[in-house]
This record gives structure tokens, sequence and C-alpha cells, in this order.
């Protein structure tokens, strides 16, 4: 059997063979990794478009190819590598746990260079690790929930308990609470960045707890559609999902990638490129508020404000005083959060609702 | 109108032999047919996906890793399904024997010995064959229908494992992730060569499939197999026992499984994770068919349907096709496979309306 597929494919090949090699050697050739579909909507989405800003910018002068859908297990490494084989120049790994796949791809491959987002191991010089500081926007979403809500409490549907989830959690948190001191934060696990029957069934149960306003670390819009059905307002993920709540989203945090992307394409073309470690946020233009609607005018103002002040840098949402869940101070007044802490965060603030699984 | 299938005197030995072939050749002309709507190159596009692999070592390293766990599957399946035991459930044995191997470096993570590996092997085995052996003895006792029961055991085999590794067994320092903790060495099964991604794994599968080859074709008891599942009358006279060939069927098929699942936990992952059921058992089925049910057969067949599945990613990368393409080829193969060996024993017959025949009575 394999005989005849050998036989009938070099047949093919030789028909082909020309058309193959007439691809440009000059061409520099970015690639991409996704957790999810790119018709996700969210997360994906925006790590696409990303990849379109690349092509946008350079034209002939760049190729891009991505691959969807790739699990976060040892099932990752294959994929990478068939990307560093078939002659990428830098390549995006675009989740969380790709990071022990892309620093064992980055031993092979030294001549490739690597682009991990949101992780932290940076075993091997091509390796480098960028992530955005959405927190910040977590804070303004919070201020929003707090003023919108007539329950006074907001669910939020969480994936995985790493730090950069925990740290979003927590900002929100703190902005609900700079409005209204009482308020609450129910959270549900769903243990997975993509699964939008998952995602659906856990907002359910959150509005059937009680809480009016959703928002969301997973990857897709069943959260807002859901919301939308329930007439409850909800926060977009990672892209405008305005299209999928024009009644409900109250704003979203949008991950801008583009500039990102484009920046170290460029790097790799101009032969600059070196290992960084890269927390952008609103300052930069990496996180932007999507436009803020389905809220009366002074709470949009407040909002505006606030991103204002965090986009100057006048304000940081970690910030004390703030408590911990357990009751014990971790920031006196005034007192601003180490990064390592910001980066490594594994505790709750005080009011959230909900044990952090260890 | 109504179409009916009637089963042909005698089916054409030239064609019989040919069926997988034709097969093959009818999914690769549909193929090209859906790369020229998807709007490829059909032909350079089969290229990459058919013949590109086979062009360097990683590529075929990594086919061997695929086609490990579909031929342990398969082999065992073709048991089953000559002796007309519908063992529809391997993916669930597959997981459960992954399971039940991972159950020693999970529990006793820095246990080091010898007999670590083999242990775990003959653990995976225990696991699918005891999994397998709840439709087998439904079917021989109850009379069950096992293609049923076996099929709803794979869900509850997912959820099972989905659960441990969230629950119980999962790494305390995974930062949530599902997944045990990673093995130590001495549960990992070698690699083939030095900085090779094959492993053991694939010699068992080639010493499995000869051994199963051999008692098919040499031993009474594939004897038994053959004249159980061709004839169930015939077989009783013989003094054949059709119920406890069903649970044989079923505990060897199970084993097998299981082995290909702890094969890939211990060869390939490295630890139990969440992801470990990726259709294997599903695929295994067409490996089957396409390999005539015949063992050695399979093997050819499970290097044909994982040449696919790496070309599918070959073809994402180059072609930027979708990942679906890549299960749509594997569906209009077994398609072909299923279609060609029906038409090769029956032929189609069109039956007129009845009313028309009893018009023609009155």
């Amino acid at each position: 059997m394999k005989n005849l597929v050998i036989a009938l494919a070099a047949s093919a090949a030789a028909l082909v063979s020309t058309a193959a090699l007439a691809d440009g050697h000059a061409k520099t050739k970015a690639c991409f990794i996704y957790i999810g579909p790119t018709g996700d909507f969210g997360w994906t989405y925006q790590h696409d478009q990303g990849r379109k800003s690349v092509e946008a910018a350079f034209g002939d002068k760049v190729e891009t190819a991505y691959l969807e859908n790739v699990p976060e297990s040892a099932e990752a490494q294959r994929p990478i590598e068939a990307f560093a084989r078939s002659g990428c120049n830098i390549i995006f790994t675009t989740s969380f746990n790709y990071m022990d796949p892309t620093n064992k791809a980055a031993a092979k491959f030294p001549d490739v260079k690597f682009e991990h987002a949101t992780g932290y191991k940076r075993e091997h010089a091509n390796v480098s690790t960028y992530s955005s500081k959405f927190y910040q926007g977590r804070y303004v979403q919070g201020q929003i929930a707090a003023k919108m809500s007539k329950t006074g409490v907001a669910g939020y549907i969480a994936s995985f308990p790493i730090p950069e989830v925990v740290r979003g959690i927590n900002s929100f948190i703190l902005g609900a609470q700079s409005v209204n001191p009482d308020f609450k934060l129910k959270v549900v696990w769903v243990s997975t960045w993509f699964d939008p029957p998952k995602e659906a069934d856990a907002a359910k149960a959150l509005i059937d707890q009680g809480v009016d306003i959703l928002t969301q670390h997973t990857d897709s819009t069943a959260a807002m559609q859901v919301a939308a059905e329930r007439g409850i307002k909800a926060f977009g993920q990672a892209s405008d999902m305005i299209k999928f709540g024009p009644e409900t989203q109250l704003t979203s945090i949008i991950d801008e990638w583009g500039p990102y992307y484009v920046e170290r394409v460029k790097a790799v073309m101009e032969d600059t490129w070196k290992q960084q470690d890269v927390w952008h946020g609103m300052a930069e233009g990496n996180v932007v508020m999507a436009p803020y609607t389905n809220m009366p005018e002074d709470v949009a103002k407040m909002a505006a404000e606030t991103e204002a002040k965090i986009k100057s840098g006048e304000f940081e949402p970690f910030t004390g005083p703030i408590m911990k869940q357990d009751g014990t101070e971790w920031l006196k007044a005034g007192e601003k959060s180490d990064i390592g802490t910001m980066l490594g965060m594994n505790f709750y603030v005080k009011g959230v609702d909900d044990k952090l699984p260890q | 109108m109504r179409i009916e299938l009637q089963k042909r005197p005698i089916a054409s030995r030239l064609f019989s032999a040919f069926s997988p072939f034709l097969a093959l050749l009818l999914t690769l002309v549909a193929g090209a047919i859906m790369f020229l709507i998807l709007g490829k190159p059909p032909i350079s596009s089969l290229y990459t996906y058919f013949v590109e692999p086979l062009t360097d070592t990683w590529s075929r390293e990594q086919i061997l890793v695929k086609a490990t766990p579909l031929v342990l599957i398969a082999v065992g399946l073709a048991v089953a399904f000559r002796s007309g035991n519908w063992n529809i459930g391997a993916e669930g044995q597959y997981l459960i024997g992954g399971m039940f191997g991972a159950m020693l470096p999970v529990l006793f993570n820095d246990w080091q010995s010898p007999l670590l590996l083999p242990l775990m092997m003959l653990m995976g085995m225990v696991g699918g064959a005891l999994y397998a052996f709840i439709p087998g003895i439904l079917k021989a006792r109850f009379g069950t229908n096992e293609i049923l029961t076996s099929l709803m055991l794979v869900y509850v085999a997912q959820q099972f494992v989905d659960w441990l590794v969230r629950g119980p067994w999962r790494n305390p320092q995974g930062m949530g992730f599902p997944g045990t903790k990673s093995f130590n060495s001495s549960a990992v099964l070698p690699e083939l060569w030095a900085t090779s991604d094959a492993h053991y794994g694939t010699i068992i599968a080639i010493v499995v499939a000869v051994i199963v080859w051999f008692m098919l074709a040499r031993t009474t008891k594939g004897f038994e197999v053959a004249v159980l599942g061709q004839s169930p009358r015939a077989g009783r006279f013989a003094g054949f026992d059709a119920k406890k060939m069903t649970l044989f069927a079923f505990l060897l098929s199970g084993a097998l499984a299981g082995l290909a699942g702890i094969a890939e936990v211990s060869g390939s992952v490295e630890k139990l994770d969440d992801k470990l059921s990726l259709g294997y058992g599903f695929t295994a089925i067409i490996v089957a068919f396409l390999g005539r049910l015949n063992p050695l057969g399979i093997v050819a067949a499970a290097l044909v349907l994982a040449l696919s599945a790496i070309g599918g990613e070959a073809a994402q990368i180059t072609l930027q096709v979708s990942d679906r393409a890549a299960r749509v080829f594997q569906g209009l193969l077994l398609f072909f496979v299923l279609a060609c060996d029906t038409l090769i024993h029956y032929r189609i017959r069109i039956v007129r309306p009845r009313r028309h025949i009893s018009q023609g009575v009155a």
C-alpha cells in the first residue's frame, strides 16, 4: 500500500518539482502556533490579526504560516518542530503551556528564533517571552462592574490558576472595591482555554447564582452570548465582541499583538533580534479598551478617566492598601507591588468569593 | 422505488485483493477534488500530503510514532472483528490501559527499577483487558449489543481519566493544568536511537503483529476465530464455544489497546494528561479494515494512516488548509474501503415500488 502511494506520488512529484522550488529564499518566514481556531473571535483571533499585520507591513518580503487547534500537550512538540524544519525564521507560540515544547524545540534549532507568549522560561538564547498587562484593563472593568451591578456580585469564568489569570481576577475586584467596598466576585474554573459549551455552562451557572455582570478569561464568545440571552451585561475578552452582544458588552480588553509581531519580524530581517522578556500594557498600545457601551455617560466617563490614568502611569492597579483574602496585609497605603510578586501571583485579595485551586 | 443490496454468488477474487488499493486510489481522487474546491493545486497538494513526509528522517520517525498505537490496537481489533465480535470501544480500553500503566509512576514517582517498565506494560494490558471484559461478559452472558456497550464505555473512560488528571492525580506543581507529574526516566520507554522521537513501543507493536498473525494463520485458535466468525453454527458443530470466543476476543483486543495506551503514555507523553484520547481507538478501526483484518496488512495500513496524519500537518503548514482536511481524508478512506468491500460482495438492485407489481397481478 505504501509502495502504491510512493509510486503514485512520485509521478506527481515529477509534475510539481519545478513549482516547489520556485519559492524565493530571501523571504523571511514568520510562523504561529495557535491554541484555538482563528475563528474563536477571542484570543487566537487576535493573534491571527497580529499575523496579518505582519503580512500587511512587509508584503512580499515576508511569508507567514499558522497551525490552529494545537493542543497544550506533548503533541505540540511535533508541529513546532515541523515549523522549524519548514524554514520558519521566527516562531510565535501563543499559549502558556507551549512553554516546555517551545524551549525543547529551541534547543534543537538554534538558528530559529522563538517567541513564547505569556510564559517565563527562556532556557536558550533564541527564546524570548512576551505578554501584555491585561490586568490594567481588568481594573477598569471592575470599576464599571461595581457601578453597573444591582446585585453587587460579578461572575468570572477562569481557565487555569496561573499567575496571569489570578492577577486579572485580583485587579478586577480591586477596581470594583474602589467603587463599592462590599463588592463580591464569584469565580468558576473551567480548566480550558477554549471550549464554548463549557464556557456557556459556566456562564449559566454563575447567572443562576445571582451574578448580573460576567467577565471571562477564556477565548470564545460563548459567555457573551449567554449573557445576551439572559439579559445581563458582560465584558468581552481578548477581542472586541460587540457583534456577539450589541446590547450586552460594556467594553472589552483588546489584545493588540500586531505592533509587537511587526517589530520582532523586522528584527529578524535586520538581524538585530535579541532575547528579551517584554511586558507591555496600555501605555505601549498593547492593551486597548473597546468603546464603553451600554452604560450611562458618567460611568463611561469614569472608566475613560481611569484608563487615561493607567495609560499615563499616574495610577497602578496594584497600589496599597491591599489586603489578601486571608485578611493579612499585602501592601501598605501607597505601596506599589514589585514586578516579581505580580508575575508570580498565587493568592487572592480580599473580596473574592472562591478558594484558589492549588 | 427502493434500493437493495443483493449478495453476489461469487465475489471477484481479483477485486477482493485490490480493494484496499482501489479505495486508496479513490481517496486520492476525492482528495484532489477537495483540494481543487479549496483552491489549492491538487497534485502538489497530494504530494505534500503523501510523499513529502517520506523524504526525511524526522518525518519518518513521526510516522512510526503515530503508527505504533494504531498497529497495536488494530491487530487486536482484527481478531475481534474476524470472530464476529464488534469491539468499537478500543479508545476507552486504550485510555484505561494508559491509566492503569501510569498508576505505578504516578503513585510511586521516585521508584526506579528495571522491573518498572515491564510492570507498567503489563498493568496497561490488564487495565485494557478488564475494561474490555465489561462489554465482553455482557454480550456472552446477557446477549447485549456489544457495539453499543463498548462504544458508550469510551465516554465513561474519557470522563474518568479527565477527572483523574484534573483531580487526585494532578501535578501539584503544574499551575493547575490537567496532567500528572512527568515520569522519571526509568518509567519512560527508551528511544530507538539517540535523539530520536521513535521509541521501543514500535518494536513491541511489530512483534505483537507477527505473533497475532502467526496465531491467526497457523494455530487452532486462529481456525476457531475464523470458523466462529464466518459461521457460528458450523463452529458449534465443531465444538467451539462462541461465548468463550467472545470473551477471548474482547480480552485480547482490550489488552492490546491497553498496551497501546501505556506505550503512548510512557514512550511519547511521559506523563498522563487530558490529551491522551486523540482518537487512535477509532482510527484503528479504519486501519483494521484497510489491512483486511490481517496483522501484517495492518502494519502497512497503519503506516498509511500515520502518513496521512503527518502529511496533514505538513499540508497545514505549507498549503494552509485547515486541520479538518486531514480528518476528511481519513473519513474518505474508511468510506471507500467499506464501499469497495460492500460492492465486491453485493450488487445494487433497484426494486420497483410494490404498487406497480400489484397492478400487474390485477
